[in-house]
């Protein structure tokens, strides 16, 4: 029984159809990398699994429960904002341009999800967001507003403040993209630990070695589809796929 | 200047009087102004057509209306509609929704302002849309509009002389009265002047701690 299951999922932006019917499973302690050219698709798969877009068709399961919508006498109905919020908890995301919150420190942010989703006691809240503070490595910039840190540090924090959520899925999307090449090391580092720890990941990046070295599994998407898909050491040894092997000939690894 | 000293001491509580009713009519129309522009603004910003439509063309209006001609309008139209109320009453109504319109274009635009990625960012944790205005948006916005805020204060301060005309007593008046009284126009005018002129440096000083305090560094 895999964690997360996409079934046919398909989504249009007006007469632009960005996923075609995409299936997708993701089992407990997976690491699964979407690697892709832009445009085909695969943030827009990332943000229908964490319900900050709607989908059109098909549907999505994540431990067993289909989410965002409901089926009631044979028609589909978005569920209400409190049960959608409720849903994007049991998954933590991280943003490709970070997204903390500016007027709150590094604690701050961690804490705000803590205390008013999962309504834990200000102590507890305060020590459990220091622990995941400490295990990224700011314990120490706590006190600090985003602005008060550097890029790596701010996607740091932003990984600290989904992962203090305990959620079941961690997805990843683009994390490292708007960062200076010398600050990449270090968020790098920081997932690789978690992937360690068994943490279930679903990872959109750019960073092929990335891929090829902490993802069990990595997915080439093309068009709005899976193009394919295997286990990361061989697809990047031995692609099949034409428009995978030009893409990965362009990506120079 | 013995004989103004006199005077003074004859009017002084006609005119602190005055001088208080100024000042708590202008606090307490940016109180409810601020509410109201609240709301006018979060619906302007987040509203779907229905809401935001209708809340639009108020706004306009009441932005495109002078204030004196919202003051008079509100001591003299509410009447047949069934309303009555006291000049203390429509003038305080009158600049609050005065206020109200231009406090919700003022938090309309601070909140257009702030990248929609925030909200995409308080949905990945978990929080509710309302909560995520709470303690994502609002706390942003404010700080950004603490500025115009205190500036929006000391207009209501200039604008509240134009109360008089429908007789409330405030400073203005009040001074008006006492000039009437004993004729001495340049120097209870002065001190008029110089009245409002201090209560605005106050409000503006306490702007400029404020903004400092609760700037983004």
């Amino acid at each position: 029984m895999p964690l997360l299951s996409i079934r046919g999922v398909t989504k249009s932006f007006g007469t632009n159809q960005i996923l075609k019917g995409v299936d997708l499973d993701v089992n407990k302690g997976e690491v699964v990398s979407i690697i892709g050219a832009s445009g085909s698709g695969k943030t827009t798969l990332l943000r229908c699994v964490n319900l900050l877009e709607d989908f059109d068709g098909g549907e999505i399961i994540l431990d067993d429960v289909a989410i965002g919508y409901v089926t009631r006498n044979g028609s589909r109905h978005r569920l209400g904002e409190r049960e959608l919020a409720r849903q994007r908890a049991m998954t933590g995301m991280v943003f490709q341009s970070f997204n903390l919150f500016p007027h709150l420190t590094a604690l701050g942010n961690v804490m705000l999800g803590l205390v008013k989703v999962r309504h834990m006691p200000k102590a507890e809240a305060h020590a459990l967001a220091m622990k995941w503070l400490s295990r990224v490595g700011l314990s120490d910039r706590a006190a600090h507003l985003p602005s008060q840190l550097s890029g790596g540090q701010q996607q740091r924090v932003a990984i600290a403040r989904a992962l203090a959520m305990d959620p079941k899925l961690v997805l990843l999307d683009e994390i490292t993209s708007a960062l200076d090449p010398e600050l990449v090391g270090e968020v790098l580092n920081t997932i690789k630990l978690l992937a360690k720890e068994g943490t279930t990941m679903l990872i959109v990046t750019h960073e092929m070695r990335f891929a090829r070295d902490v993802a069990h599994r990595t997915i080439f998407m093309d068009g709005g589809l899976i193009a394919e898909q295997g286990p990361s050491a061989k697809l990047f040894r031995n692609p099949k796929n034409a428009r995978l092997k030009e893409f990965l000939k362009r990506a120079n690894i | 200047m013995e004989q103004f000293l006199h005077e003074l001491w004859v009017a002084r509580w006609a005119l602190a009087q005055g001088l208080l009713l100024t000042v708590e009519i202008s606090l307490a129309s940016i109180f409810c102004g601020t509410i109201i522009g609240l709301f006018a603004g979060i619906g302007l910003t987040y509203g779907k057509w229905p809401v935001r439509w209708p809340i639009r063309a108020l706004v306009d209006c009441i932005r495109g209306i002078p204030v004196l001609v919202l003051i008079l309008a509100s001591f003299y139209l509410l009447t047949f509609a069934g309303i009555n109320l006291t000049a203390i009453e429509s003038g305080l109504f009158a600049l609050s929704i005065f206020c109200g319109a231009h406090m919700g274009e003022i938090i309309r635009g601070a909140l257009q302002s702030i990248p929609r990625t925030q909200i995409d960012a308080g949905r990945a944790i978990g929080l509710t849309f309302p909560r995520i205005l709470i303690y994502v948006l609002l706390p942003q916005a404010m700080r950004q509009i603490m500025p115009v805020w205190i500036n929006t204060g000391a207009e209501l301060v200039k604008a509240s002389t134009l109360l008089s005309v429908i007789g409330t007593g405030e400073l203005l008046l009040r001074t008006q009265e006492v000039v009437g009284r004993n004729f001495m126009t340049l120097e209870f005018y002065g001190l008029c002047g110089l009245l409002y002129f201090l209560v605005n440096s106050m409000i503006e000083r306490f702007g400029k701690f404020a903004g400092q305090r609760f700037a983004l560094q």
